[in-house]
Parts: C-alpha cells; sequence; structure tokens
C-alpha cells in the first residue's frame, strides 16, 4: 500500500498538506463537533440560558411521528428514485452497448445530461408538469384527470421522483455502459452459441457480471436521493404541500435554518451523519469488489 | 434476427435522447415566446425568432425577484473554476505528502481528511452556518468556495496514482538531481494530467451546480449565483415571467454541458475509474 521510495524530511510534507488539513478541520471537524455537541444541549425559547441534556433531545425525535413519517417518507423516496433511474439508464445502456450505428452520437446524447443542476432539472420539469404552464400538466386537467402537484400531496411526491430520478440517469448510464464494456464478449458470444437467447442472456451471463456495479450504483444512488436531491425538491415543492414531500434533509432545513430550533435539528443532522457513514462504508465494499472484479 | 435487434436497440436509445432533449428544446422555445401565451400555456415546439432579444434582457435586467444574469453568470463561473482549480491544487498537494513523505502523524491526517467523505453539508447545515458566521464569513466570496474545495475524493484518486508511479522514474529523478517539488512539476503533475483533466469536469459541474451551500452562506443579491438566481425567480408565482426563466434555465445550462462536451473522453474514464 505504501511506496518503498520516498523523499527525506518533514517540514515540506507538513507545509504540502497543511491548506487540505485546515479547510477539512475549520470546515468539516468543527462543525460536525458542534452538531454533535449541540445535539445534546436544550436552549430557552429566547436562546439565552442553555443546560445539557443529554440525549434527551434523539428521544424526542424519535417519539415525534413526524420525524418517523419523515423517515418512512425519505426510504420510499430514495427506493423509488434509485429503482426508476438505474431501471431505465440500464435499458438505455444495454442498447448503446450493442455495436449499431450512430453508437457514439447516442453516447453524447445520454452523457451530457451529467451537467444539468438539480434547480434546472426542476424548472425543466415544471415546464412538462405545472398545472397551468406545463405541457403534460395541462393536458392531464384537460382530459378530466385533476392534476395539481401543488395542492394534492400524492402528485407532489411523483413529481419529485420523477424529476430526482431523471436528473440521475446519465451518471447511472455512464457506469453501467463502462460495466457493460468490460465485459468479455467471448463469453457473451458463448451464450449466444450455447442458444442463450435475448433476455434470458442478459439475466444469465451478463446481469450476473455486471452486478458489482449495479450494487455499487444502487448505494451511491440512494445515497444521491437521500441527500442531493434538496435542490429539485426545494425549488419543485418546497417541501410541501403540508410535509407530503418534506424528506430528511428538508426538515432538518425547516426545521434548524427556518425555525431556529437548533437542538432538534442538530440532533437530525447526528442522525444523518450516521446514515451517510453506513452508507460511504456501503459503497466502499462494493467499491473494492467492483475493482477486485475487473 | 440481428436487424431486429438493432431496431430495438435504435428506438430505445432515441427515447431516451428525447427524453432529455425534449424539455430542453421545450426551454429554449418557451424562452422565445410572449410570457402572458406561456401563462395561458400555448407553448409550441417552433421557437420566435423575434424572440431571441430575451436573452440580451435576461443578462442585462434579470428578471422579478432577481438581478441580471450577466452578473449571475460571472459569479457562478468564479465559484465553479475556484473549487475546481482549488480542489485540484490542495488534493494534489496533500496526496503528494502523503504519498512520497514519511512524516509525524502522517495516518492521522490521511484519516482526518478521508473521513469528511462522511460529512457532506446537507447533514450539518445549522453548525456549519455557525462556523461561518463566528469566522465572518458569510455573504464573501471565500465563504462561497473556500469550503467546498476540500476533497477527500481527489485526495484519495491522486494519492492512488501517485502509488502506481513505478520506483524507476522516481529514482531516475532523484539520480538527476531532481528535488521534490521539480519531482512534482516536472514528472508527476504531467503524468497526472488525464486525471486533472477529469476531475477538473466533474468538479466544475459540482461547483456550478451548488445550490445548498450558497443558499445558505450567501444573502447578498450581489452574490447570487445563477443556480440560486433561477429558483428565486420562480419563487413567486404570481409575477413569474417564464419566458425569462426559461432563458435563464438555458443559460444556466450552457457552460457544464460545454464543459462535460469538451473533455468528455477524459470525463467518463476519469468518473468510472476514481468514482466520483
Amino acid at each position: 500500500m505504501d511506496r518503498r521510495t520516498i523523499f527525506r524530511g518533514w517540514l515540506l510534507p507538513v507545509i504540502l498538506v497543511l491548506p487540505q488539513l485546515a479547510v477539512t478541520l475549520v470546515f468539516f471537524w468543527w462543525p460536525a463537533g458542534q452538531a454533535i455537541w449541540s445535539s445534546a444541549i436544550r436552549a430557552d425559547p429566547f436562546g439565552i440560558n442553555t443546560e445539557f441534556v443529554g440525549l434527551e433531545n434523539f428521544r424526542d425525535l424519535f417519539a415525534d411521528p413526524l420525524y418517523m413519517d419523515s423517515i418512512v417518507r425519505t426510504v420510499f423516496f430514495c427506493t423509488a428514485v434509485a429503482a426508476l433511474s438505474i431501471g431505465v439508464a440500464m435499458l438505455l445502456a444495454v442498447a448503446a452497448d450493442r455495436e449499431i450505428r450512430f453508437r457514439s452520437a447516442y453516447r453524447v446524447l445520454l452523457i451530457w445530461p451529467y451537467a444539468i443542476a438539480p434547480t434546472v432539472a426542476a424548472v425543466l420539469w415544471i415546464l412538462l408538469l405545472h398545472p397551468q404552464i406545463g405541457v403534460v400538466g395541462r393536458w392531464f386537467n384537460r382530459i378530466g384527470f385533476n392534476w395539481d402537484y401543488k395542492l394534492n400531496g400524492y402528485q407532489a411526491m411523483t413529481v419529485i421522483v420523477l424529476a430526482s430520478a431523471w436528473n440521475q440517469i446519465s451518471y447511472n448510464f455512464i457506469f453501467l455502459l463502462a460495466g457493460l464494456q468490460s465485459i468479455s464478449r467471448s463469453v457473451v458470444e458463448a451464450a449466444r452459441m450455447d442458444g442463450a437467447k435475448g433476455f434470458f442472456r442478459f439475466r444469465t451471463v451478463t446481469l450476473p457480471l455486471l452486478m458489482p456495479t449495479v450494487f455499487f450504483l444502487l448505494v451511491a444512488n440512494l445515497t444521491y436521493a437521500a441527500f442531493d436531491t434538496f435542490a429539485t425538491i426545494w425549488a419543485l415543492t418546497g417541501g410541501g404541500p403540508g410535509k407530503a414531500t418534506e424528506i430528511m434533509v428538508i426538515k432538518v432545513y425547516r426545521d434548524g435554518i427556518m425555525n431556529q430550533d437548533i437542538g432538534s435539528s442538530s440532533a437530525q443532522s447526528v442522525v444523518l451523519m450516521a446514515g451517510v457513514i453506513f452508507l460511504t462504508a456501503l459503497q466502499f465494499r462494493f467499491l473494492g469488489r467492483k475493482s477486485g472484479a475487473t | 434476427m440481428k436487424g431486429r435487434i438493432d431496431w430495438s436497440a435504435h428506438v430505445v436509445l432515441c427515447l431516451g435522447a428525447v427524453l432529455f432533449l425534449l424539455p430542453l428544446w421545450l426551454a429554449f422555445v418557451g424562452s422565445t415566446l410572449d410570457s402572458s401565451a406561456i401563462d395561458r400555456g400555448e407553448l409550441s415546439l417552433v421557437p420566435r425568432l423575434s424572440g431571441l432579444s430575451v436573452y440580451a434582457t435576461v443578462l442585462r435586467e434579470g428578471a422579478p425577484g432577481a438581478g441580471p444574469v450577466g452578473h449571475m453568470l460571472l459569479v457562478s463561473f468564479g465559484m465553479a473554476m475556484t473549487v475546481a482549480i482549488g480542489k485540484i491544487v490542495i488534493s494534489v498537494l496533500s496526496a503528494y505528502a502523503v504519498a512520497f513523505f514519511r512524516f509525524p502523524l502522517r495516518i492521522t491526517v490521511f484519516w482526518i481528511i478521508f473521513i469528511t467523505l462522511m460529512l457532506p453539508v446537507q447533514v450539518r447545515i445549522v453548525p456549519t452556518f455557525d462556523v461561518m458566521a463566528s469566522l465572518d464569513l458569510i455573504n464573501t466570496f471565500p465563504g462561497l468556495t473556500v469550503p467546498l474545495i476540500a476533497s477527500a475524493t481527489a485526495t484519495l484518486l491522486f494519492r492512488q496514482t501517485f502509488l502506481a508511479i513505478p520506483d524507476e522514474l522516481f529514482e531516475a529523478a532523484r539520480m538527476d538531481g531532481a528535488g521534490p517539488l521539480r519531482f512534482l512539476r516536472d514528472i508527476l503533475l504531467p503524468v497526472s494530467a488525464a486525471n486533472i483533466a477529469a476531475l477538473f469536469v466533474i468538479q466544475f459541474v459540482y461547483g456550478w451546480n451548488q445550490y445548498l451551500w450558497p443558499l445558505l452562506v450567501a444573502t447578498d443579491p450581489h452574490l447570487d449565483t445563477i443556480v440560486i438566481g433561477i429558483v428565486k425567480m420562480i419563487g413567486n408565482e404570481t409575477q413569474t415571467e417564464w419566458n425569462r426563466v426559461m432563458a435563464t434555465a438555458v443559460l444556466a445550462l450552457l457552460p457544464p454541458v460545454g464543459v462535460v462536451m469538451l473533455m468528455q473522453r477524459w470525463f467518463v474514464k476519469g468518473l468510472t475509474e476514481g468514482d466520483k
């Protein structure tokens, strides 16, 4: 793991590592420590007196049915986004892996959306689904389907799932295509010779060989859906109507920044940190397995 | 049978391409229409060429709820470049130190950097805001950018690249009398050029697309990025001028998409080989 050949001296490397270390300590470790500390504190409504309450904020948090709702909502949202996004990307990657004409043009057309900002994705989906100005949204209302995601919670959830999944397809496509291309042609050819056809060949030969990539993407997509969709949701629904689209990161923002409930918000931050640590650990397991497979 | 399979692949890929191009085209067309026409839902598929002047208008004046888009583009560009280049510089330096030297607490330092993978801004919103406030960094350009340049992934990626440098290359350089800094500049950087290019694309897009961070630390309209500005424009439903919103959306897309397209080859390779 380490190099055998190295330079001598310790002053230079310390200077070299200092900028990274400083930024990391000030902007990552300090706030993280602060979050853990304030999760054990409770302030009076005026913020004058604080008292140490230990784990009481966490006990309140998990006793709060609204928080449990947001956990369930987050799990549902993440699962739906990951399944939809990986599913569509898989379809596209399998097609793009074929020896067909315009192959590289298709790839460019499916790779550029990687650069679409979450908020821009939200705006584009408003154009499609907004009940008054959206092309599809208006059509829904014209054919008598009562469509307004600003009022109907289920419709709002559908909209944020679609927009968030859409925004992640390109990322998944890039990884799945790379995974498919690393599968040896001779294995697939051999299966074809043996008479394995179409979907059966995909399910029994290609998919098992692609599984390390799929597992890696599954964790990456759950992480994305849980944390990186804040902007999309905030721009589309703001967590509403009511709390219909209030997943955990939205709730932290609403409680901490808008309602100034520091104790509860810090406890929520600590819960989220635990979640990221779990997902990152999983991801590294699969990343190790993925590079071991190729 | 082969012909039939190709056929289905073309259909799937065309649908996939449309899935992304159609919303973009609608936004472009919408930007050239009258705001009132869009309000009535008269979105067509053909742009109105005379409406292209809306781009000049938003660049200079912006839209209700937000300032001139030209200025926002500058802030976004400055932010994306600072984040991308800053990340690459401090990650190359720290990876170099960790890979090519032995110094006290080396392993500890490595772990302190590594763990930050697990602390994205979304999970530490309130305390990070407090830290920024106590450092007087709220509403400053350094506050907007510097906290984002720490990168565990980039450090890990460069460390991996550096560990794979053959010992012979290192010995030869040392034989020629190259000191540590010359070795870094003349050998390591050229050898890692492809990695640096890939990382630049990924981090430029990352910096450009940031929303939550600027929302927290930059409430001053002078520091509005285009991504922030666009949400401000749609924030007020009753007087949204949708043609301006769509023009801004198109403008917000062009720079990151351009970077990805121009550097596609390196970007795809770097992304899939080194993770994020």
